[in-house]
């Protein structure tokens, strides 16, 4: 493992198997101080697996695994002080008060009465939840419930913070509240991993982004290098191709009328994407050759197109 | 890894506490009220037509028995309903395991507080079968540590059973074949003694049959040797079956 004095986590081959089936195969990746960097990928493709190994909640079967600095494997106390985890789940005592939850998890950590109850506080303010500081967790709504959780986890100012879908099930009122804590701090220094399904949630925070697949990264990097590199700078959306039955040889037709322009297509039932570095051209180019399209759309590529070109459109479960 | 962290333990300890008092009046309400209608059916209704048993009034030999009972259900009730409760679907475990809390200082904190509330239950049922004048000796108020050894032996035995439970319906497998029966033939409603050898060989290897002597003898200012004996019983018992439960809660939650 190259040494980092910048690395936060520093996995290595990471292995993670139920008997014959692979969790996490073999996985490398390093996570850097100051970092926003986010997990992508289909359901079963081993996000949370990860998050686990590195959380020390489920412990490695094989490859090597750091989390500031130290093995998951022997100090996994030490390394948990200095972590705050929001898992998938919600798991908050909903029988007491949001402030009792914030306190007595301070008391884990061995935060001192007085100081776990000032932070508690603070915490509370941060995530505007101190209205309702002596309200049962059980009256909270969804969105209030995840606010709790991202609270929680900061309690013992941790040096990482790890989220496993923060957002998941929220509205937009509330992912976007849930995004600007996250973003106020990231720009406190806190590094921070998250999983997600939302594509624009990872373009929104993360400065690096994995994709996995089946228990692989398939893809590593910024947001706009990753779709620089897999599709390309625009996206032409061709709507309504084949609708007077010719089946492909309307496809066809508007791929040879583009011609060099774009750089690869996809085809989805009657969507076809173009992915090109000149959207104008392309456009250009379909209407000249007057291809019988419903819709011709011509939009920025987005880390969506990234996500569906390597892990494919196939439904997961 | 089955070390726990006596610290993080209190601290999960300390938790349980909170949640407790948040619950207080009537989950202990439902729970203490188990031994006081059998003091009264028994003691009064059974009592009415037997004069006595060992030269003691049934009254006082039911109500010294059912002293070591409450306590069993004490840390029986917080180490299986409650504790899947807690692990299974309120998530408390999973929560506290992200902190430095391991599993293991999460199990004991919570066999701790089974112990706990055995105290307490064992305690106040005390003083209500004194208040029937079933207490014949001042070293009655031996009694509490006497409870929370008792609350360690059946918190650890329900926590390894908790632990492996795959549904919570299955605890009432855990009731009616193992803690109905000790409570039947532990010599809480008639003595052992005149049993069939088998019988008694067969009592003596429940764990509530050596709580309800010593709470029995203590009660009554009737204590020798043997209850050393029965004291070493449930030491040994609780010591031997106390890494199970720890090894077992880790291997279902770290995976």
């Amino acid at each position: 493992m190259r040494d980092d004095p910048d690395a936060v986590v520093r996995a290595e081959d990471l292995t993670k198997r139920y008997g014959p089936l692979v969790a996490v195969d073999g996985v490398t990746f390093t996570v850097r101080r100051g970092q926003c960097f986010g997990f992508l990928g289909p359901n079963g493709a081993g996000k949370t697996t990860t998050m686990k190994m590195i959380y020390c909640a489920l412990p490695p079967t094989a490859g090597r695994l750091q989390v500031l600095g130290r093995d998951v494997r022997t100090q996994a106390r030490a390394i948990k002080a200095r972590l705050g985890v929001v898992t998938q789940e919600n798991t908050l005592d909903t029988a007491l008060s949001v402030r009792e939850n914030l306190v007595l998890f301070g008391r884990y950590f061995d935060l001192p009465w007085e100081t776990a109850r000032r932070r508690a506080d603070e915490l509370l303010a941060f995530v505007a939840l101190a209205e309702r500081a002596a309200d049962r967790v059980d009256t909270l709504s969804g969105g209030m419930r995840r606010r709790l959780m991202v609270a929680r986890a900061l309690v013992a100012d941790p040096e990482l913070l790890i989220l496993d879908e923060p957002t998941t099930g929220l509205d937009p009122q509330a992912r976007q509240l849930v995004w600007e804590k996250l973003r106020q701090l990231k720009r406190r220094g806190v590094t921070q991993i998250l999983t997600t399904h939302y594509m624009e949630e990872a373009a929104a925070l993360c400065d690096r982004v994995a994709i996995m697949d089946g228990g692989r990264i398939v893809a590593e990097g910024a947001p706009a290098d990753l779709i620089r590199a897999h599709v390309g700078r625009e996206v032409v959306e061709l709507h309504g191709l084949a609708r007077d039955g010719e089946g492909t040889a309307g496809l066809r037709r508007a791929l040879a009328a583009v011609g060099d322009a774009a750089d690869a297509h996809e085809v989805h039932g009657d969507l076809v994407l173009l992915y090109t570095a000149d959207g104008e051209t392309v456009l250009h180019r379909i209407r000249a050759a007057g291809v019988d399209v419903e819709a011709a759309i011509l939009r920025r590529a987005t880390l969506e197109d990234v996500f569906l070109k390597l892990t494919g459109r196939m439904l997961r479960d | 890894m089955s070390l726990f962290w006596p610290r993080g333990a209190l601290r999960f300890w300390q938790r349980n506490v909170y949640i407790f008092r948040r619950i207080f009046p009537e989950s202990v309400a439902v729970n203490f009220l188990e031994p006081v209608i059998y003091l009264l059916a028994m003691g009064f209704g059974l009592g009415a037509y037997l004069s006595t048993i060992g030269g003691l009034p049934y009254l006082t030999f039911v109500a010294t028995g059912l002293v070591a009972t409450a306590a069993m259900f004490g840390a029986t009730f917080e180490c299986t309903y409650n504790a899947y409760v807690q692990m299974y679907y309120e998530k408390a475990y999973d929560a506290a395991i992200t902190t430095p809390l391991n599993v293991e200082d999460v199990v004991v904190g919570e066999i701790a507080w089974g112990a706990t509330r055995s105290v307490l239950y064992g305690t106040a049922f005390l003083v209500v079968v004194a208040l029937f004048g079933a207490v014949r000796s001042p070293l009655a108020l031996l009694l509490p540590p006497v409870f929370f050894l008792a609350g360690l032996m059946f918190a650890v035995i329900a926590m390894t059973f908790t632990a492996v439970n795959p549904h919570i319906d299955y605890f009432t497998f855990y009731f009616a074949l193992f803690v109905t029966p000790m409570f039947m033939f532990s010599g809480v409603f008639f003595p052992l003694d005149a049993l069939p050898a088998w019988v008694q060989v067969a009592a003596w290897l429940t764990p509530l049959s050596h709580v309800v002597r010593v709470a029995r003898a203590l009660a009554l200012g009737a204590v020798d040797a043997r209850h050393l004996a029965d004291i070493a019983w449930m030491l040994t018992v609780t010591a031997a079956l106390f890494p199970a439960p720890l090894r077992l809660m880790r291997r279902r939650l770290m995976r």
